[in-house]
């Protein structure tokens, strides 16, 4: 191992995370925080905490030379970005590059390749992944003959979107041309780049997602998939693994086309190729690649048994993949609560300020990732994450039970959480079932409308 | 087990409290003690201290830094951004400032360099230069206090 001191550009739970396997590892930890995160959790367990700026982002999680300087003057050798801020910036795995500091991720041109969504979609296709209908559009002319073959109802993306941003539905191809007009203007305002495409809009769909590992040579493993599907406006809340009723030849073959991606693009690291399935059709489609770690990577953890940390920290290191395909076995099932400081009766307003009392459940099958202690401050410049709550057992209605008592053992007070109404998902019978679609959760929220306000 | 400054501002506030003039604080191989100097002198300061307390050793950079805010009639000037400190202008040069030299609030009192980028650091504050924290060619985060002036006017 040559890294001995790792610099951790990141705050919040994933920041502790990443120090609980650096010092498993024997690793030194520099944690880069900003002022308004000077006490956090992470900032005491780091072996040191640097104050790189200010409260907001923009003058400190988001600043790539201070980041880098930061690393240089705390004799770090490598700087771990987690997810969000900085992570899927090729300008500072670039650096990184530059300076001879390791960067725990992929090369700044993956990241690249991924970061253009357009980009992205011809990968896709050159690896043989499908991807949904559609296609860049230069004029007019060429949009509406695309969006006559492709046929309504459909989307206007952005390029540079993702994640449920940059995205306009049209019903009527007669609106077309005036979508398109203002679509590209809000994504040069939000993006810097107004370029948009088209897709076809899938009414219902899951949303399926497959963890790998790419040595940066072509080498790939897939640790199964993900089910993401219930979301709210795009945010993930809950997750897990593996996706329930998923015919398993559908499942082989989107595991299959997620390692085709990254070993087309000879990707190095941890990534998540997210798909799209299409239920009416029993088709999957290419969304995106998150060229990083995901929140949602301890469910993973859980059936695997392989700590992703250490993985990336390892290929980063130069050792390769640790394991063959073979040898990755999922045991069980995992679902993971995202517990958020927000008021679900507010319309899921942030709601931050101090935790008073903080109380997280101890128990067999219970993983909790967290940075929120009594007394922690809950910033309002930044996510409202608070923890993950992750459930792991046996089967699917075991995970669930789990999931249920932890939640019902967990306390926070001070700020408003969506503790209970993970507890009132949990219990709707649809989502018991399993294999619900990204429009569940909106339509369990119109049925239960006392849970959202009203 | 390790001790972080955090950790180390904590129990010097414990024995600032106490009545008592020492500390041991002994867990298997770290032992740490704390002596209390002149009970009526001016606040401590951590780079007084140090010796006794220097755990995770290579990891913490040299650096002095003041537990305690200035007394009445004295200000700290913050480090602007994070990045290397320099006295001088160039390595060599003599310092832009010292002790009981008198700054404007224009006066350079170093240059914190990000990246190649060099920022001059002015005072902001008129009066005498009473310390000088931050040591020459070492980091200094965001806000670290740099020198302590005594202000006029």
């Amino acid at each position: 191992m040559t890294i001995g001191r790792v610099l951790i550009a990141n705050r919040g739970e994933i920041a502790v995370r990443i120090i609980r396997t650096c010092k498993a590892l024997g690793i030194e930890t520099v944690l880069a925080v900003s002022a308004a995160d000077r006490d956090s959790l992470g900032a005491r367990l780091a072996g040191r905490a640097l104050c790189i700026g200010p409260a907001a982002s923009s003058g400190s999680y988001l600043k790539v030379d201070t980041i880098v300087q930061a690393a240089l003057g705390s004799g770090a050798d490598a700087i771990h970005p987690g997810y969000g801020f900085l992570s899927e910036r090729a300008d500072l795995a670039r650096l990184c590059e530059r300076e001879g500091i390791c960067f725990i991720g992929p090369t700044a041109d993956q990241i690249e390749a991924v970061g253009d969504k357009l980009r992205a979609r011809g990968e896709a296709e050159a690896a043989a992944v499908a991807v949904v209908t559609g296609g860049p559009v230069g004029d007019l002319a060429e949009a509406e003959e695309l969006g006559l073959r492709i046929g309504t109802p459909l989307l206007v993306k952005a390029v540079g979107g993702g994640g449920g941003r940059g995205m306009k539905r049209v019903d009527d191809l007669r609106e077309l041309p005036e979508t398109i007009a203002l679509a590209s203007a809000e994504a040069g305002a939000a993006f810097g780049d107004a370029r948009v495409y088209i897709e076809r809009l899938v009414e219902k769909g899951r949303h399926i997602e497959v963890q790998i590992l790419g040595d940066g040579e072509g080498g790939v493993v897939h640790l199964g998939e993900r089910d993401c599907s219930v979301q709210r406006r795009y945010q993930k809340l809950i997750e897990e693994t593996p996706a329930p009723h998923l015919p398993s030849g559908l499942r082989d073959e989107i595991c299959a086309a997620a390692v085709r991606f990254a070993q087309h693009l000879r990707y190095r690291g941890a990534g998540t190729v997210e798909f799209l399935v299409d239920v009416a059709r029993k088709e999957f489609y290419f969304l995106e690649m998150n060229a990083r770690i995901q929140v949602e990577h301890p469910t993973t953890e859980c059936v695997t048994g392989i700590d992703l940390v250490a993985e990336q920290i390892a290929i980063a290191d130069g050792q390769g993949l640790r394991f063959r395909q073979d040898e990755v076995h999922l045991d069980g099932w995992a679902i993971e609560c995202r517990i958020n400081a927000e008021d679900p009766a507010r319309d899921f307003a942030p709601s931050p300020g101090v935790v008073s009392e903080a109380i997280w459940p101890k128990a067999d099958g219970i993983r909790v990732d967290t940075h929120i202690v009594a007394g922690a401050h809950v910033p309002p410049y930044y996510d409202s994450l608070l923890a993950k709550l992750i459930a792991h057992g046996p089967n699917r209605a075991s995970a669930l039970a789990i999931l249920g008592k932890a939640l019902a053992a967990s306390r926070i007070t001070g700020v408003s959480t969506n503790i209970d109404f993970h507890r009132a998902v949990l219990a709707d019978p649809t989502f018991a079932a399993g294999g619900v679609d990204t429009a569940y959760l909106a339509r369990f929220l119109a049925r239960a409308p006392s849970l959202a306000g009203s | 087990m390790s001790l972080t400054a955090k950790d180390v501002a904590e129990i010097l506030k414990l024995l600032e409290e106490s009545a008592f003039n020492e500390l041991v604080l002994e867990t298997g191989d770290l032992k740490v003690e704390i002596r209390r100097g002149d009970a009526a002198a001016r606040p401590a300061r951590v780079r007084e201290r140090a010796p006794a307390v220097q755990p995770s050793a290579d990891i913490q950079t040299p650096r002095a830094k003041p537990v305690i805010a200035p007394p009445p009639g004295e200000t700290d000037v913050p480090a602007p951004l994070l990045g290397v400190f320099y006295r001088a202008p160039k390595p060599g040069e003599p310092p832009f400032v010292e002790i009981g030299q008198t700054v404007e609030e224009h006066t350079i009192i170093g240059i914190i360099e990000v990246m190649k980028l060099m920022n001059s650091v002015r005072a902001g504050m008129r009066g005498e230069i009473v310390e000088i924290f931050a040591q020459n060619a070492t980091l200094v985060e965001f806000e670290e206090p740099l020198i302590r002036v005594r202000t006029v006017g």
